[in-house]
């Protein structure tokens, strides 16, 4: 029994995950809304299926990727995103917009209770008052503002990108949109007949005019609201390749090229039955878009459906289950002495990683870029690393430490991720200087993998802590493998800074024309390297030894934290790319944490429940 | 006495030392920031060899920390002084010695980088040349004669030169230049508005419409000082008893000055040092793009043709995001726009030691890779061999 519980182990989480991993179906008889998510569009710049558009955008609006109606009845992100461009009227009386602030809440004179989402409706009355307040906001640099001020400034970013979503595949007042194009294609000839003759300076005849006329003005403000832009340039067009426009640019573009694109066609007879409540005729016209993307426009079809895929696995999330179960079961085994449970825990994190580096690989296929560039992939990345480190550490010393590691930390790294995902789409577009994959794939990497190594070390020192002074199970030899273990990875993470930060360096000198220049982020790159150095060398000097070196690694949890996100909340910088400021308290908290840890491993060995029996390991 | 001393500067303590010194430093100058400019951060802590308080002012002050250039300059005499001192040629020791040989480098190259090399800027409007870039924050008093029409005679004196005072005479100038008083950071006000008692601050000129004060150097990011000076535009013997004239210039002051002597126009302005050099840049194009759709910056672009009559080039020369033009030992870089995006900012580096960090990234990486790769595979061997527990 014992030789296959690990199998066992790795049999029911394999189940686990293929369980979630269930694609979703359309009913057969309602609208076909799993299509509708597979269907590329470019939103912000990239090219993406409209299920992460629904995602990204409910999750800005409402700080969730479901939604929760008054009756307690839930919709997805799909269906909110098609009642919102097509049936905008039932998707404004939603709860769909958060609101935590007291103080936003006063500015409307409701006083805060236990509702936190409101409607579109409801805050339709206050709409000057909230581009007023957050306008204001806006001239505010963002480390600078007041939570009041954040608060109206999101307020009014989603109330934004609501009204370009509802204005983005039909104007949100429209019922026939469909005949509404009918007859501006109609009217077309005439109408440009007569723009003509003006301009030749002879009799105008306005009648015929302002019909057409009405009719662009109402297509160019949607061109100009537009958020989504679904119309893929023309198949048979020559020349260079176009970008992909919007439903209003389609339509204005009409008049040169004398047709409408049979995508915005579809569109608009998708989103009238919709409008209409006839599931089968907005079904067939969804049929149509895809098999017209399938042939036209395959590659973008084809990522779009891996990206859809890609939503409904969440292998963040799975893997972050499976962590924890990892994490349990080395528990378990030290607990009750079992070597089996340790290799069952090994097995699990082997698919933990298998999970993780799916989902990682996905991001960096979708995004065609190397995996690090933002705040939220570093998160990603540096579980990754730390899991594969300590992997290698489980191997090397087969007592627990390592599968323990790699699960802490791979499951701590994912829930930051997931939290710092709040923002929207986190495969979003670089900034031009940021749009190069030899360096984000170099310079970025390594120093992320350093910030890996850091926090292994970090938390193999904690283990040595809580053991030593806490239980009285720090033996002799599970000091020095410990100890082993904690140097080594300093040694590494060592090397990854070093040459990660040089690397910083040359790209800087690359693009700003200077190797160094004590930008904060650079500073925060460098503080980890003389930490490093400080580390080896006081070692080497003998001026540490075993304890000394745990302090010293458990202040570098306290020094890489800095680095990573401390740096990030100055809000000054040319590395302001990640800016955040909400985690402030965590970072403390946990700064915080690791200080007391330090002042713990301080203490007299006396104290030490481990080496209160005898002399400890240092004598 | 001399042996005792080398023991210390060799020492691996006046490293850990040095490096904790360091951390301090940087930690320090890193939160700065969110206070003061970068340019003032660098120059307070980084680049000086004391880090003073209070900062700033001329009058009393003590050393607080030890400044960059004193904890880099000691950690690279350390480093020189223990590579002297250890320097054994062995498998084992190879990895530390490359690591420490490129530190020296990057040390070393820092401090080169620091003393000499030199930034500026060229603007260039569509269809513009210049055969200059101007420093971003350095003036300079220029004296220009206009007598020709086709040909602009520049005689520039530098900010240094003005600070020092005292009186600058010149074979191109038919008069001398009093220097009566440099301002660093100044501001105009004025006369009819500055009050009863207040005195102009020049004779001719501008200068006889407004009063001139000094005020605190600049330190914040998005802040520059505005410098003026008060000058004497003496003749070369000067034996006339006729009160002398004196000008105020400021780069404050819009309106150019003219004046007239020895039958010639001169025209003065305060303006950004300018760096002369043996060739030109053109812009023809600045482009802009952004992503579809978005407000995101997807690149910048420089259209440019590069014209250089002593080494017989002219050529077309595309300069954008993370592709700088190098030539003749500067480097620019795409760095900015103005004017509606038309017009393209350069950032012209003169930086003799910007190789040192490639070549010293490359050693040290290989001496660590080495080291730590010899005693891991050594470890490993060792838990191999060593029976079972």
């Amino acid at each position: 029994m014992k030789r296959y519980s690990p199998w066992i182990a790795l049999v029911v989480a394999a189940l686990w995950v293929a369980s979630n991993s269930r694609m979703p179906k359309s009913a057969p008889e309602g609208f076909d809304l799993v299509a509708l998510g597979k269907l590329p569009v470019l939103s912000d710049g990239r090219n993406k299926p409209f299920d992460t558009v629904a995602r990204t955008s409910l999750l800005i609006v409402r700080g969730k990727q479901t939604l929760r109606l008054d009756d307690g009845q839930t919709l997805d992100a799909r269906r909110w995103l098609a009642d919102v461009m097509f049936n905008a009227p039932v998707a404004d009386a939603y709860p769909s917009f958060v609101i935590n602030n007291p103080e936003v809440l006063g500015l409307f004179g409701w006083e805060q209770n236990e509702r936190k989402y409101f409607r579109y409706s409801e805050l339709l009355p206050f709409l000057e008052k909230i581009d007023t307040q957050g306008g204001q906001a806006d001239t505010v640099e963002q480390a600078k503002r007041t939570p009041y001020q954040t608060a109206i400034f999101n307020l009014r970013n989603s109330l934004m990108l609501y009204q370009r979503l509802k204005n983005s595949l039909r104007p949100d007042d429209a019922r026939d949109f469909a005949g509404e194009i009918d007859a501006y294609m109609k009217a077309m000839p005439a109408a440009l007949e007569e723009t003509a003759k003006s301009g030749k300076g002879g009799q105008v005849d306005q009648d015929k005019l302002a019909g057409f006329a009405r009719l662009t003005a109402r297509f160019q403000a949607m061109a100009e609201l537009a958020n989504v832009l679904p119309v893929p340039p023309d198949p048979a067009g020559g020349g260079p390749r176009e970008e992909w426009i919007s439903v209003g640019a389609s339509l204005l573009k009409a008049i040169s090229t004398g047709s409408v694109s049979p995508v915005t066609k579809s569109y608009a007879l998708a989103g009238d039955a919709y409008h209409a409540g006839n599931a089968a005729e907005f079904n067939k016209n969804l049929q149509g878009l895809s098999d017209w993307m399938a042939k036209n426009e395959p590659k973008e079809t084809g990522r779009a459906a891996f990206e859809f895929l890609f939503n409904q696995l969440e292998p963040f999330y799975q893997a972050m289950g499976l962590y924890v179960l990892a994490f349990l079961l080395v528990c378990f085994s030290w607990l009750g002495g079992n070597r089996s449970l340790g290799t069952a825990a090994f097995y699990v994190l082997l698919l933990a990683l298998a999970v993780h580096t799916f989902g990682l690989g996905s991001r960096m296929y979708l995004q065609g870029r190397p995996p690090v560039t933002n705040l939220y992939s570093s998160a990603i990345f540096i579980g990754w690393g730390t899991v594969i480190i300590g992997l290698i550490i489980e191997r090397i010393f087969r007592d627990g430490v390592g599968s323990a590691c790699a699960a802490a930390i791979g499951f701590t790294t994912l829930i930051i991720a997931h939290h710092l995902a709040g923002s929207g789409d986190t495969l979003e577009m670089l900034q031009a200087v940021l749009d190069t994959n030899i360096w984000l794939a170099t310079h970025v990497v390594t120093i992320t993998i350093g910030y890996s190594a850091m926090f292994l070390a970090g938390t193999l020192a904690l283990i040595y802590v809580v053991r030593g002074v806490f239980t009285s199970s720090l033996t002799k030899e599970a000091a020095q493998s410990l100890s082993r273990m904690t140097y080594g990875v300093i040694c590494f993470a060592t090397l990854f800074s070093f040459v990660g930060t040089v690397l910083g360096g040359i790209w800087a000198d690359q693009s700003w024309g200077r190797f160094w220049g004590w930008d904060p982020k650079e500073n925060g790159a460098l503080l980890i390297v003389l930490w490093c150095a400080i580390i080896l060398h006081a070692r080497w000097g003998g001026y540490i030894r075993q304890r000394g070196l745990m302090v010293m690694a458990l202040f570098g949890n306290v020094i890489t934290s800095f680095s990573w996100f401390g740096v990030n909340m100055l809000g000054v910088g040319l590395h302001s790319y990640g800016f955040m400021n909400k985690a402030v308290p965590w970072l403390a908290g946990f700064m915080i944490s690791q200080l007391i840890l330090m002042a713990f491993a301080s203490l007299p060995l006396a104290r030490w429940r481990s080496f209160q029996s005898g002399p400890g390991p240092l004598g | 006495m001399w042996h005792r001393f080398f023991d210390v500067i060799s020492s691996l303590k006046l490293t850990v030392i040095c490096l904790s010194l360091a951390i301090v430093l940087v930690f320090v100058g890193t939160m700065a920031q969110v206070n003061f400019g970068i340019h003032e951060v660098q120059h307070r802590y980084f680049q000086s060899i004391f880090v003073w308080w209070p900062s700033g002012s001329q009058g009393f002050r003590i050393p607080v920390f030890p400044g960059g250039h004193l904890i880099g300059g000691v950690l690279l005499i350390n480093l020189i002084a223990a590579h002297v001192r250890r320097f054994r040629w062995t498998w084992r020791a190879l990895g530390i010695q490359l690591t420490h040989l490129g530190l020296i480098i990057i040390l070393a190259g820092g401090l080169f980088t620091d003393l000499f090399s030199v930034e500026s800027f060229m603007r260039l409007a569509p269809g513009e040349t210049k055969n200059y870039s101007e420093d971003s924050r350095a003036m300079e008093l220029a004296l220009i004669d206009e007598s020709d029409k086709d040909l602009d005679q520049v005689t520039a004196i530098s900010e240094a030169r003005l600070k020092r005072g005292g009186t600058v005479e010149s074979e191109s100038l038919p008069f001398r230049v009093v220097v009566r008083h440099f301002y660093q950071n100044s501001r105009l006000q004025p006369l009819d508005k500055a009050g009863q008692s207040a005195a102009p601050a020049a004779t001719e000129g501008a200068g006889s419409q407004f009063v001139v004060t000094e005020v605190p150097r600049a330190t914040a990011e998005n802040e520059r000082d505005l410098q003026s000076v008060v000058i004497e535009i003496a003749p070369v013997r000067a034996e006339s008893a006729a009160p002398p004239a004196t000008w105020l210039v400021s780069d404050q002051l819009v309106e150019p000055q003219t004046f007239s002597i020895a039958g010639k126009n001169w025209r003065l302005v305060m303006r950004p040092a300018r760096y002369y050099k043996p060739y030109s840049l053109t812009l023809q194009k600045f482009t802009h793009e952004r992503y579809a759709g978005t407000q995101i910056a997807k690149n910048f672009a420089s259209h440019a043709v590069l014209t250089d009559p002593e080494r017989n080039e002219n050529r077309d020369v595309l300069i954008y995001m993370n592709h700088p033009l190098r030539y003749r030992g500067e480097t620019f870089f795409q760095s900015g726009f103005e004017q509606g995006d038309t017009a393209t900012i350069l950032q012209d580096v003169y930086n003799p030691s910007f190789i040192a960090p490639y070549v010293a990234c490359v050693i040290v990486a290989a001496g660590l890779l080495f080291q730590f790769g010899y005693h891991f595979v050594g470890f490993i061997r060792r838990r191999k061999t060593a029976p079972a527990q």
